[in-house]
């Protein structure tokens, strides 16, 4: 049951004729005001209660890429309007205010590159754009990395943030959950190391796809990881959801994810893992 | 059987109450009206074949949940034969919602998943109202490898709204066992036939829908998110769901347009809960043309062609 929604940016309302616009950001967590520049040196972490911000792609990679070795592939690749959806606002829309918004022309930044001064490639989503939503181009510059990558015999890496299928594509973004997954199952017949890293928040279809395939399943602390939203389980069941549910600990008690890794020691965490399972 | 009309069927509805009055009338006066009664038996069919023909995305969504609709067991039992139910994912436990199994097309003895509905409240919760967990996507991956060891088609029957949004279902990872079915149905080594029955609900009927063959019931639908719930989002009511249905393309028609499938299955006129025996004929003669077809290609152009399907949906611009 794909979930969409749009990006919440939380502001701290209240204090925000204080604060120089642009300059300082309220932990949503623990409501420490840090200076942009400090949460950036941080990797953009609270320095007082360890929450991780939402990191957008480009700053990901040049945090675990080593310097000046990504080559970015299919940067144009455009999602395109197919059903001509109009609902309260058309896609054609959201898609160009989006683009203007962050810069991107989709959700995912895909490419080659070393990490360590291994040959990696690496998609990273970004929450940012229409909430990492998959649609076309998403699927499509994932699959065509994918299998770059098995021609090339390189370990892939896929940094994941989303609030699921993107509803404006209709069924043709369903089926990039198989799409995705048949790319990797071939992937996988060379016995390629996968490795998946869920970020804040990765739900429904893509987490029922690439998401919940690697090899290596990381998380990023206290991050939200789920199949449907927790309000629609809760007004489908009726029940009081668990504490801490569907959180990166939650899904780690329940035995899915391999290591919970902070943001500053995930770089040398995969670099290890990539090391380990390389062939030669 | 006495079946429940759908809100647009009134018109119909209107006219067979005036043909029991013509009946009950006929027979209470001792007139002979059969001519009267003959041309409104006519009029019935031909204002149901209108209505039925120009079917909105909404009330095809209304046919394809209609309670008296051919579930997954009516065409086991009618289209298919000697069908011995296998139960349980040897994990965990054994989801009602989705019984699967060997049994017997024509010719063919095949490996059988299928998600299943109830009709009334207490075989609905047997059945979990047709959304399986995860124990249910596995049972089906275990009955699935099944038949791709000992070479028997897989045929996948769906109706669903959607895989069930709980809490047990989350701690026992769905996300996980959807996701794991995709990429194992790419490489099954035998032919595999999905038919969308009823309800295709999303990542749910996706989980066990990855086949080389996907096939649809003409009242059938097959969309990224319930019309409901993409009102809900996109048009911030549920009582936009019409629209929604519109919008989304998710009738066969619409679906065949954008590939998404291959194939129309008829229905009965007024819909394949009218009739269950035409229904799992028409069922049987397109999965068979569809086995027969697929039985004769090598498995490694199987597995090319399977995998090339998918690899074609979507569509972007290249900037």
């Amino acid at each position: 049951m794909p979930i969409f929604q749009k990006p919440t940016l939380k502001q701290g309302t209240n204090r925000k004729r204080e604060m120089p616009e642009g300059l300082w950001q309220k932990c949503p967590e623990c409501g420490e005001v840090i200076h942009n520049l400090e949460l950036s040196q941080n990797l953009k972490v609270c320095p007082k209660c360890d929450y991780h911000f939402t990191f957008s792609a480009r700053e990901r990679i040049n945090n675990l890429i080593d310097e000046a070795t990504f080559e970015e592939f299919d940067q144009n690749l455009l999602s395109v309007d197919v059903l001509k959806f109009t609902g309260v606002a058309s896609y054609s829309e959201r898609l160009e205010s989006y683009r203007e918004k962050t810069g991107l022309k989709d959700a995912v930044v895909t490419g080659f590159g070393r990490l360590g001064g291994h040959d990696i490639g690496l998609a990273v989503m970004d929450f940012n754009f229409l909430a990492a939503t998959m649609g076309s181009a998403v699927g499509e510059k994932i699959t065509r990395l994918v299998e770059r990558g098995t021609k090339a015999g390189r370990p892939i890496i896929v940094v994941t943030a989303s609030g699921g299928a993107r509803v404006y594509e209709g069924m043709l973004s369903l089926m990039q959950m198989a799409k995705t997954s048949a790319a990797l199952a071939r992937h996988a017949q060379l016995r390629l190391p996968y490795f998946v890293v869920l970020t804040n928040p990765t739900t429904a279809g893509v987490m029922a796809s690439f998401a919940s395939l690697g090899d290596i399943i990381l998380a990023e602390p206290k991050c939200m990881i789920g199949f449907a939203g927790p309000r629609v389980i809760r007004e489908t069941t009726h029940q009081d959801l668990p504490p801490g549910f569907q959180t990166a600990e939650f899904l780690q008690r329940h035995g899915f994810i391999d290591i919970i890794v902070r943001r500053p020691d995930l770089r040398t965490t995969l670099t290890r893992l990539v090391s380990h399972l390389s062939s030669r | 059987m006495k079946v429940r009309p759908l809100d647009f069927e009134k018109p119909i509805v209107d006219l067979e109450r005036q043909l029991e009055e013509l009946k009950k009338h006929s027979k209470l006066q001792g007139v002979d009206l059969e001519h009267e009664v003959a041309a409104m038996e006519r009029k019935i069919e031909a204002t149901r074949k209108q209505i039925y023909e120009n079917l909105k995305a909404w009330e095809r969504v209304q046919v394809a949940r209609h309670e008296q609709r051919p579930f997954a067991l009516d065409y086991l039992s009618l289209a298919f034969t000697d069908f011995t139910e296998l139960h349980g994912d040897r994990l965990f436990g054994d989801d009602h919602a989705m019984p699967c199994g060997l049994a017997s097309l024509g010719n063919y003895r095949c490996a059988v998943v299928s998600h299943q509905k109830g009709r009334g409240t207490k075989e609905n919760i047997h059945r979990n109202f047709g959304s399986a967990h995860p124990e249910g996507y596995r049972k089906a991956l275990r009955v699935m490898r099944l038949g791709a060891k000992f070479s028997l088609p897989i045929v996948a029957l769906i109706d669903t709204p959607g895989a069930y949004p709980g809490v047990g279902a989350e701690e026992r990872h769905i996300s996980e066992s959807i996701a794991v079915n995709l990429r194992e149905m790419m490489l099954f080594p035998v032919p595999i036939v999905a038919v969308v029955i009823g309800e295709g609900g999303s990542g749910g009927a996706l989980g066990i829908g990855v086949a080389d063959r996907v096939l649809m019931l003409e009242n059938a639908y097959y969309s990224v998110i319930s019309p409901e719930g993409c009102a809900a989002i996109l048009w911030r009511h549920r009582s936009h769901a019409p629209e929604a249905a519109e919008a989304l393309k998710l009738t066969a028609r619409d679906l065949k347009e954008l590939n998404v499938i291959d194939q129309t299955i008829e229905e009965p006129l007024g819909g394949a809960h009218l009739d269950h025996e035409k229904a799992a004929a028409n069922f049987k003669t397109a999965v068979l043309q569809q086995l027969d077809e697929l039985n004769k290609k090598s498995k490694k152009l199987l597995l090319e062609e399977r995998y090339q399907k998918f690899r074609a949906m979507g569509q972007v611009l290249e900037g």
